[in-house]
């Protein structure tokens, strides 16, 4: 520290650094602690320098580009810090875009480096050269190409800054070798604003006053809580918000854990496989306050008969999110945080006991039609959310929980009962299948002390399954759960509502996981019993040591309820109605 | 749902390498055409104005322009149809000294088409006139059965009417955020 406080203060005594060099500098100065990578050609330079500040940043290693991205993604979450990821040009940054778009949907702060080639190669279709600003731009919410070791200090503080403020994102920037291996006089200066960059809208108080009166006036009131209630830290006031008008509170996928799930206004996440009460009450609300989500259209099903009864309060940093998808009564654009602080003062104290009561008799029903027998089988085969449910049990929620993308992730979403903020992780917006077991890496790294669960299908396990091997040199704590149906479970859940049974290659014929998890030198086990599961369950959080576990579950098991595709969410259903 | 129609964006920007492929982005991504598109820095030095015309429904050229002005570099997006703005396009017509005399008066036609003669080569003669597309038309049509051998039109310039600068509008713009 002592040495950048020079840097910054004295221009006498700028150093000569490489731009390789000052990469590192600048990452330690923004205060960069992990990065996952994978070296090449194109990006020696920055690890030739990296090698001598391994006492303070740590680098991990993945086993694919695309592993490296999406641990970074999960380190985010967890740790609130940008993530931070080196690749190489052409391939390696290619690689790095299926992380890119997953984080840009799912509003994560990542800065990527990638490597290029020399600039004097660039348009020459060099070796390991790939347009990768070009490629990269509609996945980022910012890229540059520095060429020049001189743009290095700032152009990666203004990375940091623009990756963390307003809505966050990823940010991509392109260091072509030249510019890595020349000198530069290291001056650090933290970067606090962008020309043409407006991250904090001030809110506009007329509209807070306009969404006081609405709420004040309103019978049936339902609060739509999303990713941005997190992100904006804005859950205390959430929970005030609530309290005082008697609001019921419902969370998007992503929105988990902004509100407890023990609160009595709690009702239930939102969406195709979200609980019964909140999808049927949409249409019945006649107020919807959405703080700090987008209407997916997941979350809201046929847009053209979405809370037709109701006036909508949309509170969102994004101001581009406004109108998108419904249109709203009154638009709050500006941080959670700052707009409830606003709005509670304005808020009248209220009591909705009917409307709440609604929610809780729906609530009834979905869990005696479908939670019980879910979480408690009364048929033979090991079914998805039992699994789920027992290890939700037996960690009491002191677990950090990843999930994949499939079924298993929407009975995760349904069935774990999470305790803390940040604690669950899966990829939201782009359902990117292989996101679960680099994830559940990057979330070891920022979480050491926890255990952490990935729940993960049979086929997205396969897409990334390289990463055991990150996993088990690191021996991070990750207890990997591979639920296997044998099948692509939610492509052919479909293919069996509404493709007649007609199974277009979603059955899967799988090798011994358990072999292969043993080969990378994880303890590995498999469950086929329901007699076994305290017995295994025991053995797996028995230690800090990674563990893999395959459960042979029920093959033709289907995730209700379930807003049928382009239906209401009012039409949700039950189960099949064959 | 109206009626799609034409609407004229004023993009003022930045002058930031790889801006005029994040915002034709923005309308690639909705199969959306731009039927033109120019730029040009403003009065103020650094800052950029792009001129796009897009042809679209107002609910997705809102959408556009929003999408437009989420992106770093970019300060604000103008959305304007025809009749609140002044606007003009430039064309060029390339003709062969050789046509066909046959009561034809160039002279007189470009008199007429408020156009100008910009050079006289020894095989051709350019002519140059500005206005809206329909008037840049009228003259490509006269010109054509006489030896016309090139013709070229511009994207639209515009100012919008109302009576604010853009310095007024970049510090309204400052105020509503905080750093």
């Amino acid at each position: 520290m002592e040495v950048q406080t020079l840097l910054k203060t004295s221009k006498h005594t700028a150093v000569k650094l490489s731009g390789a060099e000052a990469v590192i500098k600048t990452l330690i100065n923004e205060g960069v602690e992990k990065i996952f990578g994978y070296p090449g050609g194109a990006i020696m330079p920055i690890y030739d320098a990296i090698y001598d500040y391994l006492d303070v940043v740590t680098h991990y290693l993945p086993r694919h580009e695309q592993g490296a991205i999406h641990a970074a993604e999960a380190y985010a979450k967890i740790s609130g810090k940008t993530g931070v990821v080196f690749a190489t040009s052409g391939p390696g940054a290619t690689n790095l875009i299926t992380g890119l778009a997953n984080a840009m949907v799912d509003s994560t702060p990542l800065v990527c480096i990638t490597g290029q080639v020399s600039s004097q190669l660039l348009g020459y279709d060099a070796f390991q050269e790939t347009d990768v600003v070009g490629v990269s731009m509609p996945v980022t919410k910012w890229n540059y190409q520095v060429t020049s070791a001189d743009e290095i200090m700032e152009v990666i503080s203004k990375a940091f800054y623009i990756a963390s403020t307003g809505r966050p994102g990823p940010v991509l920037i392109d260091i072509t070798k030249d510019a890595q291996m020349s000198k530069t006089d290291y001056l650090y200066q933290k970067v606090s604003r962008v020309a043409a960059y407006y991250p904090y809208p001030k809110i506009e108080d007329e509209q807070v006053k306009k969404a006081a009166i609405l709420i004040n006036q309103a019978q049936r009131p339902l609060i739509l809580a999303g990713q941005g209630v997190k992100l904006s830290r804005a859950e205390e006031l959430l929970v005030k918000l609530s309290e005082k008008a008697n609001i019921p509170v419902a969370a998007t996928l992503w929105g988990l854990t902004a509100f407890p799930s023990s609160h009595s206004n709690y009702v239930g996440m939102l969406g195709m496989h979200g609980n019964y009460a909140p999808n049927i009450l949409t249409n019945e609300a006649d107020l919807i306050i959405a703080i700090g989500m987008r209407f997916d259209d997941r979350v809201t099903g046929k847009t053209s008969e979405y809370a037709k009864s109701a006036k909508i309060i949309h509170i969102e940093i994004d101001k581009s999110e406004i109108d998108k998808i419904i249109r709203t009564d009154v638009a709050v654009v500006g941080d959670a945080r700052e707009v409830l602080s606003k709005l509670i003062p304005l808020v009248e104290n209220k009591q909705h006991e009917h409307w709440l009561e609604q929610f809780k008799e729906l609530r009834k029903t979905e869990c005696d039609q479908v939670i019980r027998e879910a979480i408690n089988p009364q048929t033979p085969g090991l079914k998805m959310a039992e699994i789920i449910h027992r290890i939700s049990e037996k960690t009491k929620g002191e677990a950090v929980v990843i999930a994949d993308v499939g079924q298993h992730q929407m009975m995760t979403a349904r069935y774990f009962k999470f305790k803390y903020h940040n604690h669950f992780i899966t990829s939201g917006g782009l359902g990117t299948m292989g996101f679960g077991l680099p994830a559940s890496f990057g979330a070891s790294v920022a979480s050491p002390d926890k255990p952490v669960v990935l729940f993960v299908g049979d086929g997205g396990f396969q897409m990334t399954i390289q990463e055991l091997a990150t996993i088990a040199n690191n021996r991070a704590n990750v207890k990997i759960v591979v639920l296997n149906n044998n099948f692509l479970g939610m492509v052919r859940q479909w293919q069996q509502l509404f493709n007649q049974k007609r199974y277009s290659f979603t059955t899967m014929q799988n090798p011994d996981f358990t072999k292969i998890a043993g080969a990378y030198g994880l303890k590995a086990n498999k469950l086929l019993k329901r007699e076994n599961i305290d017995e295994i369950l025991n053995e797996m959080f028995a230690n800090d040591e990674p563990y893999f576990l395959e459960v042979e579950i029920e093959k033709e098991e289907n995730v209700f309820p379930m807003v049928p595709p382009n239906e209401s969410v009012s039409n949700m259903l039950l189960k099949a109605d064959y | 749902m109206s009626e799609p129609k034409n609407y004229t964006l004023l993009v003022v920007t930045e002058n930031n390498i790889g801006l005029l492929n994040h915002i034709s982005i923005v309308f690639t991504r909705r199969k959306q055409n731009i039927l033109s598109l120019t730029a040009s820095e403003s009065k103020i030095k650094g800052i950029y104005t792009f001129t796009i015309v897009v042809k679209a429904v107002k609910d997705l050229v809102t959408k556009i322009a929003r999408q437009i002005e989420k992106i770093i570099g970019v300060h604000k997006v103008f959305v304007y149809t025809d009749e609140e703005i002044v606007y003009q396009e430039i064309a060029l017509y390339k003709m062969s000294r050789n046509f066909k005399n046959n009561g034809f008066n160039l002279e007189k036609i470009i008199r007429e088409q408020h156009a100008r003669i910009l050079s006289i080569e020894e095989d051709y003669i350019l002519i140059e006139k500005t206005g809206h597309k329909d008037e840049t038309e009228e003259l490509l049509r006269i010109l054509e059965p006489h030896g016309l051998l090139q013709f070229i039109r511009s994207g639209r310039v515009a100012i919008a009417k109302p009576m604010k600068p853009l310095e007024e509008h970049l510090q309204e713009l400052d105020n509503q955020y905080n750093y």
